[in-house]
């Protein structure tokens, strides 16, 4: 067992940081936000920043990758050497990379990829600070960026991770909590489809235990999608605003 | 999606709707499992997994290395995985690719969250010294569900890891005669499902691969908490399903882990 040398969650049952155990970290939205991509996003959850971009569906290069009845969805999440404690070499690590497919097929589910045969849609996820849940942060902004290139979709995906704490389940845990917690199970999700794109755990969890942090997950991703569905429409309302000006 | 796999897609489909498969296994049906351990006598720990035709060769060495600076007291666990070509017309030389990745790094998952290695006991001299532990997965033969084949394997072979004997005097490693077992504390075991057409088959062989929507694989230790989970494939699951996998997950584990841990 990880050595806790300060409580994670005090006796009232608050977190660090001020949280309840199914309370979000304060997040931030924004849509369109880089010029030369289709389509950008930008999130802010807690201390995470992440930058997504969308380019296509354009032609694949090189030329042989292309699918004769759908379009090829690319993705390469990725870390900002400066986005953690200490320096993390540019090149991607096998975390990114396998970071890279599970978020890749998560979104996958999403697209209407059958409209665009031979084509690519390049996804770019830049993690520029870290703190804990960038993967689900990043399908969460990932989706947005999809959405503000005019990507047919399904449903947006939204993701959000549950875990254990001291013994406690709670939602949205931060580098700490989930270093030196029990357990992490990340999740995306497309609430219109009831579907889960994407699921992983770490650590030990009884049956019961998670079960529990699916539904606290699952509960997250309904809040979080709110929010994107709101940071979509932000993006038009300026834009109606400057044409009455 | 070629045209083959399409029509073989609805095949299996039709088949599952019954409750049947394509090789005559009902859905909650493993295909045989055979282990056999020390199988390379120059490895610490060896051994080879036959699961169905899918064939996998974990081979475990022990060095002298540095830890992590966050975990100075303990030893380090490395899983690498090699699509070896010879397995399948579809794997190709060179650099692991995401696949590979994400295979050593699921059996690397189920391995470090259930702790089955007690990595405490590799320590050497704290902060400088500790055993590091190298579990390179071969595969031999690809016919689907590689994770279950490997994890099973890479398990036996860690059971079958004799350590060398060693003092620490003013910081020198004195290797001494003899060996010792690695501390194995746990025995994780992955359990894996297909989804298609929205029903679930256990132990995908490859061409139920081919035609799946996705994957599930759910890792259970000994006493039966889940350790490590990962969903693959471009499809999706509900929690009904998720929740009812891990039920019959757990009652597999319990059966595969028999054959690897006598007693």
């Amino acid at each position: 067992m990880p050595k806790i040398e300060e409580k994670l969650i005090d006796k009232d049952g608050i977190r660090i940081g001020g949280r309840k155990f199914n309370e979000l970290r304060p997040t931030k939205i924004q849509v369109g936000v880089l010029n030369n991509a289709n389509g950008s996003a930008y999130i802010e959850q807690g201390k995470n920043k992440i930058l997504a971009a969308v380019y296509g569906p354009h032609e694949v290069h090189p030329k042989h990758l292309a699918l004769p009845d759908r379009s090829r969805l690319r993705c390469r999440y990725h870390m900002a050497p400066f986005s953690v404690d200490e320096r993390k070499s540019p090149a991607p690590s096998r975390r990114e990379v396998e970071l890279s497919k599970v978020i890749r097929e998560s979104l996958e589910p999403s697209i209407f990829l059958e409209y665009y045969p031979r084509t690519s849609i390049d996804l770019f996820i830049e993690v520029l600070q870290a703190n804990g849940g960038t993967r689900c942060a990043g399908i969460t902004v990932a989706a947005l960026a999809l959405a503000d290139a005019g990507i047919p979709m399904r449903d947006l995906t939204v993701a959000c991770a549950a875990g254990k704490v001291e013994g406690q389940l709670v939602l949205d845990l931060n580098d700490t909590e989930d270093k030196k917690g029990e357990a992490d199970v990340p999740l995306a999700y497309m609430p219109n489809l009831n579907a889960i794109t994407l699921l992983q755990m770490d650590g030990q969890l009884t049956l019961e235990e998670f079960e529990k942090a699916i539904n606290l997950s699952l509960e997250g991703c309904k809040q979080l999608y709110n929010m994107q569905k709101e940071a979509l429409k932000a993006k038009y309302v300026v834009l109606k605003e400057e044409v009455k000006e | 999606m070629s045209m083959i796999i399409r029509v073989k897609q609805k095949q299996i489909a039709q088949l599952m709707a019954k409750g049947k498969r394509l090789d005559g296994r009902e859905l909650n049906d493993y295909r045989e499992i055979k282990v056999e351990m020390g199988v390379i006598e120059k490895a610490e720990g060896s051994a080879r997994v036959l699961l169905g035709k899918t064939e996998v060769l974990v081979g475990v060495k022990i060095e002298v290395g540095k830890p992590f600076s966050d975990t100075p007291n303990e030893g380090v666990l490395t899983v690498n995985a090699e699509l070896v070509p010879l397995a399948s017309p579809t794997f190709e030389p060179g650099p692991p690719n995401e696949n590979a990745i994400e295979l050593a790094r699921v059996v690397d998952r189920g391995i470090r969250e259930s702790k089955a290695i007690n990595l405490e006991k590799l320590c050497l001299e704290p902060g400088k010294k500790v055993l590091v532990v190298f579990i390179d997965v071969y595969v031999l033969n690809h016919d689907g569900n590689l994770i279950d084949a490997s994890a099973v394997a890479a398990l036996a072979a860690l059971l079958n890891t004799k350590m060398f004997k060693y003092d620490v005097e003013e910081g020198e490693i004195k290797v001494k005669p003899g060996y010792t077992p690695l501390p194995v504390q746990s025995y994780p075991i992955a359990v894996t499902f297909a989804k298609i057409n929205d029903k679930l088959a256990i132990d995908p062989w490859l061409e139920e691969e081919q035609v799946m929507d996705s994957r599930l694989t759910i890792t259970i230790e000994k006493d039966g908490k889940i350790c490590a989970i990962q969903k693959g494939g471009t499809g999706y699951f509900t929690t009904g399903q998720i929740l009812e996998a891990a039920k019959i997950a757990k009652e597999k584990a319990s059966e595969i882990r028999k054959l690897v841990v006598k007693g």
